[in-house]
């Protein structure tokens, strides 16, 4: 639930992913309302514009459907939606950073190979 | 509230004998927006928000509401709350007939809402004024302010004094309001931190002078920092407007204006936060 802004990246968008994170993991399940804007805003002292365009973020991916005067709810096929998405950045958020930092270290491609066999197992 | 609703302070100049406290600071402040008037000590941000609520007089300049002159405009300054204004209740008054006086004043006070307030923030209504902590000095004129049911709520250091539940619960509360009625706020502060992500718009006052003004998201994607080694943030920084610098052994750190290009691996970008531009921007040679 615990949200921490970093200065790296807008806020709207830190939102959208943590609202991704929460479905993803069932937390908020499909179907399920999510928090409203104000309540978002409120909670985590974020402009209610601020946090409106994170979850319009979502909204405009079909992730978040709004029931007029009712509030927001996570659509069906969020999350099969959601995890496609994260597939096809994997390579660039994890792999290629992961890749950097082991010439940086001088980690040759067999040991990361081999190291991440061993945690595949773990 | 329907419709925006607008602020000018145009070329606003106040001397106090021969000390100018602001020179010429013009500003826009709109309904539906949360800004933040930031600035040092001194630098003039409670003196613009006495002239915009006529508690002291501008030596020249004025400031309009909807093209309203604000000057002993009784109905347009009625749309106006500010934190600072408790300070003419006398302080013998219960926080309770505090709120009938400015209940009195401010046609659309909402004294059950102040009641609620009261009673989240555990203020005794029957506690005189002059009787209270800072803290609850603070909560008091927080209260009045927030069931205002004024357009514009100004906040004057809205957090002074308070304890970490309570500077949470003010900024709950504030939201709350701000999502519903839909109001301009204004919070004068120098905790930046605190709320950096809440204001949407940032004023930046020093010695009387508007440093900067716009959107939060504008201000801090006006510049960058890079560090790294003395030698290549120097190489880096030529040619560049390097707002600051500054040193820690043999690592230097640079804050330049624009956005980054070309950066040489070993050096490290980041983006800034509010209070790093602001310390920036309104920094003393030698201090940093």
């Amino acid at each position: 639930m615990d949200l921490k802004f970093e200065t790296e990246r807008p806020i709207y968008i830190q939102l959208a992913d943590w609202l991704s994170d929460l479905i993803i993991s069932g937390t908020i399940a499909e179907g399920d309302q999510i928090p409203s804007t104000t309540e978002i805003s409120a909670e985590y002292k974020v402009n209610p514009a601020t946090a409106l365009k994170g979850i319009n973020m979502l909204v405009d991916k079909d992730i978040i459907f709004k029931k007029r005067g009712l509030g927001m709810f996570v659509s069906n096929g969020a999350v099969d939606k959601l995890k496609a998405e994260r597939q096809e950045d994997f390579q660039q958020t994890y792999v290629e950073k992961m890749c950097a930092e082991a010439r940086k270290l001088g980690i040759s491609k067999t040991e990361i190979i081999e190291m991440i066999e061993r945690g595949f197992d773990k | 509230m329907s419709g925006i609703s607008i602020i000018k302070t145009e070329n606003i100049i106040k001397k106090y004998g021969k000390n100018i406290a602001l020179d010429g600071v013009s500003v826009e402040i709109e309904s539906g927006r949360i800004y933040g008037l930031l600035g040092r000590n001194g630098a003039g941000k409670s003196t613009l928000m006495n002239i915009i609520t006529n508690r002291v007089f501008a030596t020249s300049g004025k400031v309009t509401l909807d093209g309203e002159d604000l000057l002993e405009n009784d109905k347009a300054l009625n749309r106006i709350y500010a934190m600072s204004e408790t300070v003419a209740l006398p302080g013998g008054l219960s926080f309770k007939q505090a709120v009938n006086i400015t209940a009195d004043f401010y046609k659309k006070f909402d004294k059950e809402y102040a009641k609620s307030l009261a009673e989240k923030f555990r203020l005794d209504p029957k506690k005189r004024l002059s009787g209270l902590s800072t803290g609850y000095t603070t909560i008091a004129k927080i209260i009045l302010t927030l069931a205002s049911g004024a357009d514009f709520l100004i906040f004057d250091e809205p957090v002074l004094g308070l304890d970490a539940n309570h500077r949470d619960l003010f900024y709950r509360l504030l939201v709350e309001r701000y999502a519903k009625q839909n109001c301009g706020v204004v919070i004068s502060t120098h905790l930046i931190e605190e709320c950096e992500n809440l204001v949407e718009n940032v004023i930046i006052i020093d010695k009387g002078k508007v440093l900067a003004a716009g959107k939060t998201e504008d201000i801090l994607a006006d510049g960058y920092s890079v560090t790294g080694s003395k030698k290549l943030v120097k190489a880096y920084c030529d040619g560049k407007e390097v707002l600051a610098e500054k040193n820690l052994g043999a690592i230097c750190s640079a804050y330049i204006r624009g956005v980054p290009y070309n950066v040489p691996s070993g050096l490290e970008v980041s983006n800034p936060d509010l209070q790093h531009v602001f310390i920036t921007l309104t920094g003393e040679e030698g201090e940093q």
